[in-house]
């Protein structure tokens, strides 16, 4: 037949054409080609910065390696040269994963448990919430709730331990100066960029038992599969010839008695009674309304109770309770002002005319459920700019610190504002309003992204000169993100990022007399 | 495949001729609009169906554009693009509309054979590609207009038909490219850091069965649709563009061609969502109007209907 041969065999062919291009549908992701650390800068005398709750490097100990010509470390070195005869592919790639960075990779498993726990809880049959609930974890719905603040301060709490247990490895590596397992025996193979940092305790078994130690306190449900990411972390130092077994044990000892001293810390820096209760609740409305404002109301149906209005006073890191309320904006606009309607208005023409672009910076800078957070994106943001850098792994640990002690401060100050002034979000000024993005369930005033942003922008042009204006454009627009999103009034904006940019100061100050510049 | 499957109004704006047994006579071309209209109230979370106080009822509008032509009796091309506008009746966010995706068909009569002087059996060939035609937002489920996948698709369709009663089945397979959105990490069954998110091929069944004459075809329509791939929306959380959705539904459509004004036609139907998963229930209306023009001196201008 005709029409077969002349209509049939080119619609075959665009159809397969068009098969091969969609066929192909792996991601990119820019995590996985990480390349390995090998950094200039060793910072040996890591040993003396400061750190942020030990007292000295040495305040916990380990201790003193076995000789090398022992015969438990020949054993151990043996361990090494079992694994290296025949790694598999599966292996080969756990060890080039793992060689980024332990930092780095223990961050970005945190965003990874932040954005898996960032759901706000399903309302109950009564129209009430139900409160995670850390004595039961497991429970719906699950604890924790990684909301914004409560992900800040995680991040701050891991990231500021994992700091202090490096400072104190680097001392320990000074001190014994165990060279690694293939500068001790030739036959062991080096599948990691060689180095001339001491091997004892290993930094990575430091990173990642201090890392699980504080996980069991923020992210309990999460034991085994952390478990596993260590023991798989643990096993490609091993083969690939980093790290002998006592090592790994001893960096896991130092880690562990380091983050206990975090962990006692967040036990009792009020954030477990952050969420408040009804009582709370209604004296901030009661608050409000005393000064003739109007105060804020949940937008969500059933109406769910405000997000941890007492988280601004947990304590903060970089300084102290009373700071908090010495950093605390001015008033915004009163709610009967005209300057007040000016602002509303503002925000409803946002709404009513949104631009693509527009959009897409609302959206990239949305990080509400199910993500991990504004702080955890500022962690995602520095850790590309970081692996650029090629540094060690404590001063790597000691620039997360500084920027996630800012972060959680950042949401300290933030919400002693929020709830301070208590006031409502556009679209309950004006119902009309309509959002590109969801409304937080917290007041308005001030914007949590710009204080976050610029707490962040701040930390990161002190550690990052050369970026220029790079991180503070970024904070601008992911304040502005959120007027565009018509979720914000501009006052918010403006006062988050001066507020920020307070907070992230503080953390320029430590950075400037640690040591490590 | 139509793109957005939380709304699944875009996969009926095709379905009356993407999954039938009509072809057009060698130079007629039918040109026309559809209005279809999904709306939903309780929609699925994973397995666990729910409403939401904050969205109330979502509505998907879609006001599609569409044509057909015959090139030969066994070969007809189609086309057809939909401006879709979202909203939802409660809560605060916005709903958002625009051009979506541009459709391009091409449907081929394989084989017919006649048993007798009252039943035929046919089998036909339909390839479908699709894109996006606009820039528009992707990763703002339930209210964005579409999913941003081009696709290519195959269905396999048999009709039979007995005097004026008749069965069509069949079965079609969309490859769907994936899909870029506006941010540059996000969450799934894990983080990815990347603004590319991984969209899973599609399989869909469709059985329709009826009265069908030159001027009425009335139809009964199940139609099962399986993404093969993808994840479960958790509790609370947002829909995403690659959740794993899936859908079965009932209905039944008309088309009556009118003898008064001769080469219009009248199409319409409704559809109700009976089994889904990370999908909305919804209530789809449809309802069109076709123009057919013979751009030859012929007469006869559709195949597969019996002469009355």
């Amino acid at each position: 037949m005709k029409i077969k041969s002349t209509i049939i065999v080119p619609l075959v062919l665009v159809f397969a054409g068009l098969l091969c291009w969609s066929c192909n549908k792996d991601l990119d992701d820019r995590t996985h080609e990480f390349p390995a650390l090998h950094p200039a800068n060793l910072d040996l005398n890591a040993g003396t910065w400061k750190p942020v709750l030990l007292t000295a490097p040495d305040e916990f100990t380990i201790p003193a390696p076995i000789a090398t010509n022992a015969p438990a470390y020949v054993a151990e070195l043996n361990e090494i040269k079992a694994y290296q005869r025949d790694l598999t592919e599966e292996q080969k790639a756990s060890i080039k994963f793992w060689s980024a960075g332990a930092v780095l990779r223990w961050n970005e498993i945190l965003r990874e448990l932040v954005a898996r726990h960032n759901l706000p809880p399903y309302q109950k049959e009564d129209d009430t919430y139900p409160a995670p609930s850390a004595a039961n974890p497991f429970a719906y719905p699950q604890f924790p709730f990684s909301n914004p603040p409560y992900a800040g301060r995680a991040y701050a709490y891991v990231s500021a331990a994992t700091y202090d247990a490096l400072v104190s490895a680097w001392h320990f590596k000074q001190l014994y100066n165990r060279q690694a397992p293939y500068a001790n025996d030739s036959s062991v193979q080096a599948l990691l960029p060689r180095t001339n940092l001491p091997s004892y305790p290993s930094e990575d078994a430091v990173v990642a038992a201090t890392t699980i130690e504080m996980l069991k306190l923020l992210f309990p449900t999460e034991l085994a599969f952390i478990q596993k990411k260590a023991d798989e972390h643990m096993l490609a130092r091993i083969m690939s010839g980093a790290n002998v077994r006592s090592e790994i044990e001893a960096g896991q000892s130092l880690g562990r008695q380091v983050a206990s001293r975090f962990a006692g810390r967040a036990r009792t820096d009020g954030a477990g009674q952050a969420g408040g209760n009804s009582t709370v609740w209604k004296a901030l409305e009661e608050a409000t309304i005393a000064k003739g404002e109007v105060c804020w109301v949940s937008l969500e149906t059933p109406k769910r109770p405000p997000m941890l209005p007492l988280f601004g006073k947990v304590k903060p890191f970089l300084f102290d309770s009373l700071t908090v309320i010495g950093l605390r904006p001015p008033p915004p606009p009163s709610t009967s002002s005209d300057k007040f309607q000016e602002e509303t208005k503002e925000v409803k023409y946002y709404s009513e005319n949104p631009t693509r672009e527009r959009i897409a910076i609302v959206h990239f800078w949305a990080d509400g459920a199910g993500t991990y957070s504004p702080p955890g994106h500022w962690d995602a943001i520095a850790a590309e700019e970081f692996v650029k850098e090629n540094y060690s792994e404590v001063r790597w640990a000691r620039n997360f610190a500084l920027l996630n002690m800012s972060l959680m401060d950042a949401g300290i100050v933030c919400w002693d504002a929020k709830y301070f002034y208590f006031n409502p979000r556009p679209s309950q000024t004006d119902p009309n309003i309509k959002t590109l993005t969801g409304v937080p369930n917290f007041p308005a005033y001030t914007s949590g992204h710009s204080t976050f942003s610029a707490a962040a922008a701040t930390i990161l042009t002190h550690l990052l000169p050369d970026r220029g204006n790079k991180f503070d454009d970024m904070a601008t627009e992911a304040s502005m993100s959120r007027l565009y999103g018509a979720i914000h009034y501009r006052s918010d904006c403006d006062a988050g990022l001066v507020c920020g940019k307070s907070v992230g100061q503080f953390a320029v100050n430590r950075a400037m007399t640690d040591g490590a510049e | 495949m139509p793109a957005a499957f939380f709304c699944l109004a875009s996969q009926s704006l095709y379905s009356q001729t993407d999954a039938d047994a009509i072809m057009l006579k060698k130079n007629v071309l039918c040109v026309g609009g559809m209005y279809t209209n999904d709306s939903w109230t309780n929609y699925w979370e994973g397995t666990f169906k729910r409403d939401n106080e904050n969205l109330g009822k979502v509505t998907t509008q879609m006001f599609g554009l569409m044509g057909n032509y015959g090139i030969t009796n066994k070969l007809n091309v189609l086309f057809s693009v939909p401006y879709v506008t979202t909203k939802a009746t409660e809560g605060t966010l916005k709903g958002f509309n625009g051009i979506q995706d541009l459709s391009l068909m091409a449907k081929y009569q394989v084989m017919q054979t006649k048993f007798g002087s009252k039943d035929q059996f046919s089998v036909y060939a339909v390839g479908r590609v699709s894109f996006p035609v606009t820039d528009y937002v992707v990763d703002y489920l339930p209210l964005s207009i579409g999913l941003g996948s081009k696709t290519a698709g195959i269905r396999a369709l048999a009709d039979y038909q007995y005097d004026k009663y008749f069965v069509t089945a069949s079965a079609a397979y969309t490859y769907r490219s994936n899909t870029d959105i506006d941010r540059t990490a996000y969450y799934t069954t894990e983080m990815h850091y990347t603004n590319e998110v991984e969209m899973y091929d599609v399989a869909s069944f469709n059985i329709r069965a009826g009265y069908r004459t030159k001027y009425w075809i009335a139809e009964a329509v199940v139609d099962n649709m399986n993404t093969l791939g993808g994840f479960d929306i958790r509790k609370n959380d947002m829909p995403f563009p690659s959740n794993n959705m899936d859908a079965t539904k009932v209905g039944a459509n008309f088309k009556h061609t009118m003898k008064s004004l001769k080469g219009l036609e009248i199409t319409g139907g409704i559809m109700y969502v009976v089994a889904g998963r990370n999908v909305g229930q919804s209530t789809i209306i449809n309802a069109g109007v076709f123009y057919l023009m013979n751009l030859s001196s012929k007469s006869k201008s559709r195949t597969n209907q019996q002469q009355q």
